[in-house]
């Protein structure tokens, strides 16, 4: 009988280490899987599922469950989708959003229900700041440093006058913002359309009066495959400079096609940036899913290898938050943009390059490095954060 | 300022203005003459823009992708109101307003399935593909002229079809009085199905014209609905010449709101305020100026006869 008694504990204790170690790492992603922008939580979905993939299902040696959820761009419904992943699915991970505004709606959620969320784009600066958080991470960038990207450029290559334009909201404001701090150059105008405008014809003939060296614009989405096309048919292209953020990249590039050809960007990565893991990724991300992948889908393949990492490191143990977040802190892995090192703010201190859109053999467009624009490039926020 | 900036301007206040006339003109009569209300007809400009691009990448014609598309939602149209709406008629418009939505929905949805949510494009007819110097450095698309010059086309021939002949003679008898048209021995569902297949044609017929402008993507109807429906409030429902000349009052408006608002509020105020204030005003005045009509003409500018 007591042989029997121990027998039995030793089986359940054994039963129990199985089913630890079979339960799986639970991930959320939220991100906009609907409306025009679904394009962008596309490829960030694509990019963490082609990570998982390339590490056989598997991430810091644990077998991992992705639950993915859209944010339909609206910040209520995202928060209500977050806090199902974090209180009734227990996720321990969240990946995600693509907006500005989502991400705001979320961090509390999220954070607060001890999960730990990792953003592949949106940075804002409040939570590069004062409101920084030890369970955020960033593996995209802190917004302002892309837009500097095309206002450092400006300045450097000797541009006189530049004519500005974004749409009519916070993020828009912020681009112009950005590029004017490292311009020093004329502005000649300074226009906001309204958030989705479709038709640029109006704004096209004030360039066009206006005469400028180069534009400046940030227009993500439809409205700068729509602005790209009609900047081409105006003939200003070959007048102006055209610098951009978020307007021409791998996601909008489909449509805009030979009209966006020679267009600048600026871009912490670029499909064709030189070294062998990125290599890779673009040619298996090609294979999976047909298409280019754009700084979406790279930035959360990245968050899957800085969760991969980190969980190797405190081998499996997620459940201690303390080791955990000093793991993920060291960024032991290779980033696909190479050089990639952490912040005390969690935000990543990392290069950002000139791209310019070019066709490649296969008839492909992709955005390719021109030049390193900034090297080792830390938000300037991080010092307003109380983490050290 | 100069003058050929506001030429420019003028120009495409006209391009805004007939490419709203397309999709309103079929809008006004399928409220006017049917008294009903629908919500989907931008989805029929998004599908007409997206049928374009398909046959477009199986003809590599723009002519030939244009017939196809233009039969399809013609026929696209045709099915709609034979599966769903004539179910609808008889309904109150609350009950119209939520089925036509759940259409947009569904519609959005399924181009998104079939083809992807990234924007499509739609590559311009190379014999039109060039553009005409009009100002000091900028070139007018010869496209745009030539969507100016069809939208007036097809606004002659409606006036044609709805003031000459035997159809539209039906068509505006049936939106003064269906029960006295159908007594006299007209059928009236047919006719009903013929102008609702017919506007569904023109929206698609708007968004094949404007899609080598702009992107071809999932909710590209949404915006042009409300516009349009601000043109068929101003013009007066049911009234084709009303659509026509309020699309262009709306489109020029518009357009030279968001040209010079900015300027003008300049000469006022600093240029920091100006340049905040001025989008915010261009962005209202298409409704201040319906608020205004809806004021003085309740029933628009110009109602059709009868109502």
């Amino acid at each position: 009988m007591k042989r029997l008694v121990l027998l039995a504990a030793v089986a359940m204790s054994l039963g129990a280490t199985v089913a630890q170690a079979q339960e799986k790492l639970k991930i959320g992603i939220i991100a906009t899987l609907s409306g025009p922008p679904a394009v962008l939580g596309q490829q960030l979905r694509n990019g963490f599922n082609l990570a998982v993939k390339a590490l056989d299902g598997k991430l810091g040696g644990r077998e991992v469950e992705i639950i993915v959820a859209d944010d339909e761009l609206k910040p209520d419904l995202a928060v209500t989708k977050v806090k199902a992943l974090v209180e009734r699915d227990k996720v321990e991970f969240v990946v995600g959003p693509i907006f500005s505004n989502v991400l705001a709606a979320i961090m509390k959620p999220v954070t607060e229900g001890g999960a730990i969320l990792i953003s592949p784009n949106a940075g804002t600066s409040n939570f590069a700041g004062k409101e920084c958080n030890a369970n955020f991470f960033v593996t995209s960038y802190q917004n302002d440093q892309v837009f500097a990207v095309s206002g450092k450029h400006a300045q450097d290559s000797g541009i006189k006058k530049v004519f500005l334009m974004a749409p009519n909201y916070q993020a828009g404001k912020d681009a112009l913002a950005g590029f004017k701090a490292f311009f020093n150059g004329e502005i000649v105008d300074e226009v906001y359309v309204p958030l989705n405008q479709l038709d640029f014809s109006a704004e096209l003939a004030k360039i066009a009066a206006a005469k400028p060296d180069a534009i400046y614009v940030f227009l993500p989405g439809g409205m700068g495959v729509n602005f790209v096309k009609q900047f081409r048919q105006a003939g200003l292209a070959a007048t102006t400079t055209f610098l951009s953020t978020f307007t021409v990249d791998e996601s909008t590039l489909p449509a805009q096609q030979d009209a966006a050809l020679g267009f600048f960007g600026g871009a912490n990565w670029a499909p064709d940036l030189d070294n062998p893991q990125n290599k890779a990724f673009v040619a298996a991300y090609e294979k999976e899913f047909g298409a280019v992948p754009a700084t979406y889908a790279f930035q959360s393949y990245d968050a899957a290898l800085l969760i991969d990492s980190a969980v190797r490191q405190v081998k499996g143990n997620v459940t201690d938050r303390e080791a955990l977040r000093a793991a993920m802190m060291k960024a032991d892995f290779k980033s696909l943009r190479g050089n990639f090192k952490f912040n005390t703010n969690h935000y990543p201190i990392q290069d950002f390059y000139l791209v310019k859109v070019a066709k490649r053999p296969d008839g492909k467009f992709e955005t390719q490095i021109v030049k390193k624009v900034f090297e080792n490039y830390a938000d300037p926020h991080a010092k307003d954060c109380a983490m050290k | 300022m100069p003058s050929s900036l506001l030429v420019v301007q003028i120009l495409n206040g006209l391009q805004l203005g007939v490419l709203l006339f397309l999709i309103a003109a079929g809008l006004t009569l399928v409220f006017g003459v049917m008294d009903f209300i629908n919500l989907a007809h931008g989805v029929q400009y998004m599908l007409g823009a997206y049928l374009a691009v398909a046959f477009y990448s199986l003809t590599s014609s723009f002519l030939a992708a244009l017939v196809l598309a233009l039969a399809a939602t013609l026929v696209f149209g045709l099915l709609l109101e034979f599966a769903i709406f004539r179910h609808l008629y008889d309904r109150d418009h609350l009950d119209h307003v939520i089925a036509t939505f759940g259409i947009i929905l569904f519609l959005n949805h399924g181009v998104k399935l079939v083809w992807g949510a990234a924007p499509l494009s739609l590559p311009m007819p190379e014999l039109f593909s060039g553009s005409v110097k009009l100002a000091d450095g900028l070139l007018y698309p010869v496209w745009r002229l030539v969507v100016i010059a069809c939208g007036l086309l097809v606004a002659v021939l409606l006036y044609v079809l709805v003031a000459h002949t035997r159809i539209g003679m039906l068509v505006r008898a049936g939106a003064n009085n269906a029960a006295m048209v159908s007594a006299l021995g007209v059928n009236i569902r047919r006719l009903f199905m013929i102008v609702f297949g017919f506007g569904a044609m023109l929206a698609g017929f708007a968004g094949i014209m404007i899609a080598p402008i702009l992107s071809v993507e999932p909710g590209m109807g949404d915006t042009v609905l409300i516009l349009a429906f601000v043109v068929i409030v101003i013009g007066g429902i049911g009234s084709i010449r009303g659509a026509f000349l309020a699309a262009l009052l709306i489109g020029l408006v518009d357009t030279l709101g968001r040209s010079f608002s900015v300027d003008i509020l300049r000469l006022v105020m600093g240029p920091s305020p100006a340049r905040t204030v001025g989008p915010a005003i261009a962005s209202m005045l298409i409704y201040l100026l319906m608020a205004v009509v809806l004021y003085i003409r309740p029933s628009g500018l110009f109602p059709a006869k009868g109502r």
